[in-house]
């Protein structure tokens, strides 16, 4: 591809791009995200593919594979252009009948709509589906645009747009105020001022200047950093591109797990092609301005997320945090000024570049502004990722956008923040989302993991589980860390074993304060936040554990035990069948017994009962 | 030069220097187990964390790599602090409950026993003898392996260090003395391995392994018979 010399050529290059395609002409949209993908997308393209060919449709229909829409429950999904028609759960079967249908007799296909839960509706276009309606995808909702793999696609959305406006004329200080007065800030967890950390490495001591893309994503459940990188390189890119300008700094570098392969070839792909297209490397855009990223693929530890552990990593030894007494934007990486932020930050700033801090203002809540994506999971109708302005309730995200709870089941804590997180309690639910209402209740916002738990979650269990989580991802460097979340744990063990005792919860709260206090990096600093969180709102489930022996949730083992209601149960021997242990007799049409003591407790008879007849006491 | 105030005390102290040093030289003593003026600061035991309020901000940090600034106000001994270092001194006491040095410092912090089930593990994992070997005698011929709670120092893959020199220092530096160093038979072991000593040609005393030797004489540019014969009979 030839180099583009100047903003005008690149305006000129859009324009010819937009100019050449035919709105009208038919698109079909595949989702190839990774959750897609899994439901087996790949064999799906190749049949689209095929039958297109086959019905010699090629120059009349574009196929274009995009990074993830975001309703992951419902995948594989598919949109036609230009009507935006709807598809979901598409089958390879399903094929043949919507090329022949929809294609080319123009007819929709009732039986691949979405059915909302609520009304009974079929709904046609993508953007009715109540899942999408109530969302604000400013960012996300490219991803569906564009082939991530085709810079073409992304310029014909006006991407690069903003890089021309920067360097058609605008100061690094006057696109470091803009992204000021925007009040972006951070959204890999800390929330600290976009603007200001631009500044203060800008103003910092030094001839070269780091600027790096954190896509060390880590949290459990958490993937739209990945989701991200995946759909649309091009837009963290174009981010660091007007953030080094900004900054005044030459090399950049995207720190990316390695266990995102897709996402580590997508952002390949994007950087080469923007090199070759001169929006890369020496004299961007014909200017005096010189760039280019490098792509440091991690090793998967969580710790690596942190700032001064992903120094160290890419510096090439082991990823440890140390103490940051001095700031990253005066010494970070190389010991060099470093702005370090963010897939979904840098994703921001051509958004705010494009449509101004005054429109950016405009969304989100006082402190907070502009959109956050979370990845919605757990139990939950609509699991998937969701972008929403700052501000909005949970209890909107969660019934309005997640559509409830699977199974009419009873809503009993969500999550946020990951594993440094809090588990937020019913009452809490009409509180709007932004960083400091979320942290003012003892939770936070991390990097938008949220986890929706229902009544047969054990809440002793959830903050043993992110307790578990954490000392595995210690790096082992700091006493507090290292041993008091283990001893916290060991704590955990015993109370869901039955043997806890009155003075451990006041131990765990005394415990956890100073393992947040005495920490060296974040990680130890905010581990004990899901015990401490779930001790201030279901403390409750903490004490029966421990006074009456029982798990109210039913799943502490040592607490619990199974049997089966003989009135309910029909003799239809599901449960027998399923259970790995053979601990189920009976005959069948009569009720069954469960034998305790070959129990397992694994619950299987419990799932495999249509009839409500397992009961856990 | 920096005007700062330590428990309620004014005092100066040239830029650069540590609350660490600075406290200590007003005969304020922080406990410290990670901490050596041979080596870089580390902050990792976090027995010497202390409360600062600088403007409106007050927060916890460890005094052994935060440096002052004119103006700071430390508290070495209030309650919050206090609650850390008993909680990191009972924590170390689990993998080494008996150590005169860690006795000591959970004596002065009026604990007895450690509340926690304890593991014996020896090493308090200061990282001191690791530092050691990287940053004073630069052999690196030991490091850390795995991380969490299953973090231990050891030689590459637990195997014979071919970097290692046998000069001790590890086993010196160690404030728990884990580290198994041995002499016998013009050998010494440590790290799983027997160094030859070397014999002095004079008074015919083993004196220093002979791997060390030859690295010091390397290092120096030292002739090949510098140290056939031992200090004492030079």
């Amino acid at each position: 591809m030839k180099k583009i010399k100047s903003p005008q050529e690149l305006k000129r290059l859009q324009d010819q791009i937009q100019n050449s395609r035919d709105p009208e002409k038919p698109c079909i949209t595949i989702c190839a995200g990774t959750g897609c993908l899994a439901y087996g997308t790949q064999k799906l393209i190749d049949s689209i593919k095929a039958e297109i060919k086959k019905q010699k449709l090629d120059k009349k229909v574009d196929i274009r594979t995009s990074g993830c829409h975001g309703f992951c429950e419902r995948g594989p999904l598919i949109v036609i252009h230009p009507q935006k028609i709807f598809y979901q759960q598409v089958k390879l079967d399903d094929v043949a009948e919507i090329i022949q249908e929809t294609i080319i007799n123009g007819k929709t296909i009732d039986r691949l709509f979405y059915t909302d839960s609520a009304s009974g509706n079929k709904i046609i276009h993508e953007d009715e589906v109540p899942f999408y309606r109530k969302q604000m995808r400013i960012i996300f909702g490219m991803n569906g645009q564009i082939d991530p793999a085709s810079i073409e696609d992304y310029l014909a959305i006006g991407g690069y747009s903003a890089l021309g406006k920067v360097l058609g004329g605008m100061k690094p200080e006057a696109v470091i105020e803009e992204i000021k007065e925007a009040n972006l800030r951070g959204r890999g967890g800390g929330g600290f001022p976009t603007g200001r950390k631009w500044e203060s490495t800008k103003n910092a001591k030094g001839d070269l200047k780091y600027i790096i893309c954190n896509a060390d994503e880590g949290d459990p459940g958490a993937y739209m950093d990945r989701s991200l990188l995946e759909g649309n390189p091009h837009s963290i890119l174009e981010g660091m591109i007007i953030g080094a300008y900004a900054i005044g700094s030459s090399e950049g570098y995207i720190y990316v797990r390695n266990e995102y392969p897709l996402a580590v070839n997508n952002i390949t792909i994007a950087i080469k092609t923007a090199r070759e297209m001169g929006l890369l490397g020496k004299k961007i855009l014909g200017s005096n301005f010189n760039f280019d990223i490098k792509i440091n693929r991690g090793g998967g530890a969580f710790v690596c997320g942190e700032s001064s552990a992903l120094f160290a990593s890419i510096e090439g030894r082991v990823g440890e945090p140390r103490a940051k007494y001095v700031h990253a934007t005066d010494r970070g990486l190389y010991d060099r000024p470093t702005c370090l932020n963010n897939v979904e930050t840098w994703a921001n700033v051509p958004l705010i570049i494009n449509k101004g801090a005054k429109w950016y203002q405009g969304i989100g809540t006082e402190n907070s502004k502009g959109t956050k994506i979370f990845s919605l999971v757990g139990k939950i109708n609509n699991t998937g990722l969701v972008e929403v302005p700052m501000g909005i309730t949970l209890k909107e995200i969660i019934y309005e956008i997640g559509g409830g709870i699977p199974g009419g089941r009873k809503f009993k804590a969500v999550q946020t923040g990951g594993p440094s997180g809090g588990c937020i309690p019913e009452k809490l639910l009409e509180m709007p989302v932004d960083f400091d209402e979320l942290a003012k209740i003892g939770s936070m916002m991390g990097s938008g993991g949220m986890i929706v738990m229902d009544d047969r979650n054990c809440m002793v269990d959830v903050a043993k589980y992110f307790l578990k989580f954490l000392e595995g991802e210690s790096c082992g460097k700091c006493t507090p860390c290292r041993e008091g979340v283990l001893q916290m744990r060991l704590i955990l063990d015993r109370i869901t074993e039955g043997k806890g005792e009155e003075k451990d919860l006041g131990r765990l709260e005394e415990m956890g304060q100073a393992i947040i206090d005495g920490s060296l990096c974040a990680l130890g600093g905010t581990a004990p936040n899901p015990v401490l969180s779930t001790l201030k709102y279901f403390r409750d489930e903490y004490e029966a554990h421990i006074r009456d022996k029982k798990c109210p949730a039913g799943v502490c083992k040592s607490l619990i035990t199974y049997s089966i209601d003989k009135e309910a149960c029909t003799g239809c021997r599901a449960c027998a069948r399923a259970c790995p242990s053979d601990a189920i007799a009976g005959e069948k049409k009569e009720p069954h017994t469960i034998d305790l003591i070959k129990c397992i407790k694994c619950g299987a008879c419990l799932e495999s009962c249509k009839f409500d007849a397992i009961i856990i006491t | 030069m920096a005007i700062v105030t330590i428990d309620g005390r004014k005092t100066e102290a040239p830029l650069g220097t540590t609350i660490m040093e600075a406290a200590r030289e007003i005969n304020i003593h922080i406990p410290s187990l990670c901490s050596n003026e041979e080596l870089n600061p580390y902050g990792a035991c976090r027995i010497c964390m202390v409360e600062i309020t600088q403007g409106s901000r007050t927060r916890m940090v460890a005094s052994c790599i935060y440096e002052v600034a004119d103006g700071l106000e430390v508290k070495t001994s209030s309650e919050r602090v206090l609650k850390v270092r008993r909680l990191v001194i009972e924590l170390l006491l689990a993998r080494n409950p008996n150590h005169p040095a860690l006795t000591k410092i959970a004596r002065g912090l009026g604990i007895e026993n450690t509340s926690f089930p304890i593991d014996f593990k020896g090493c308090i994992l200061c990282g001191q003898c690791v530092r050691t070997c990287q940053e004073v005698v630069g052999a690196l011929a030991i490091g850390f392996e795995s991380r969490g709670n299953t973090r231990k120092v050891t030689t590459p893959f637990g195997e014979s260090s071919p970097d290692c020199i046998a000069c001790g220092a590890c086993a010196f530096i160690c404030p728990v003395q884990v580290i198994f160093m041995e002499e016998k038979d013009g050998m010494r072991k440590i790290w799983d391995t027997e160094f030859p000593l070397q014999k002095c040609n004079k008074c015919g005393q083993y004196f220093a392994p002979k791997k060390q030797l030859e690295y010091f004489r390397k290092i120096a540019n030292l002739p090949e018979d510098h140290f056939d014969t031992c200090i004492g009979c030079r």
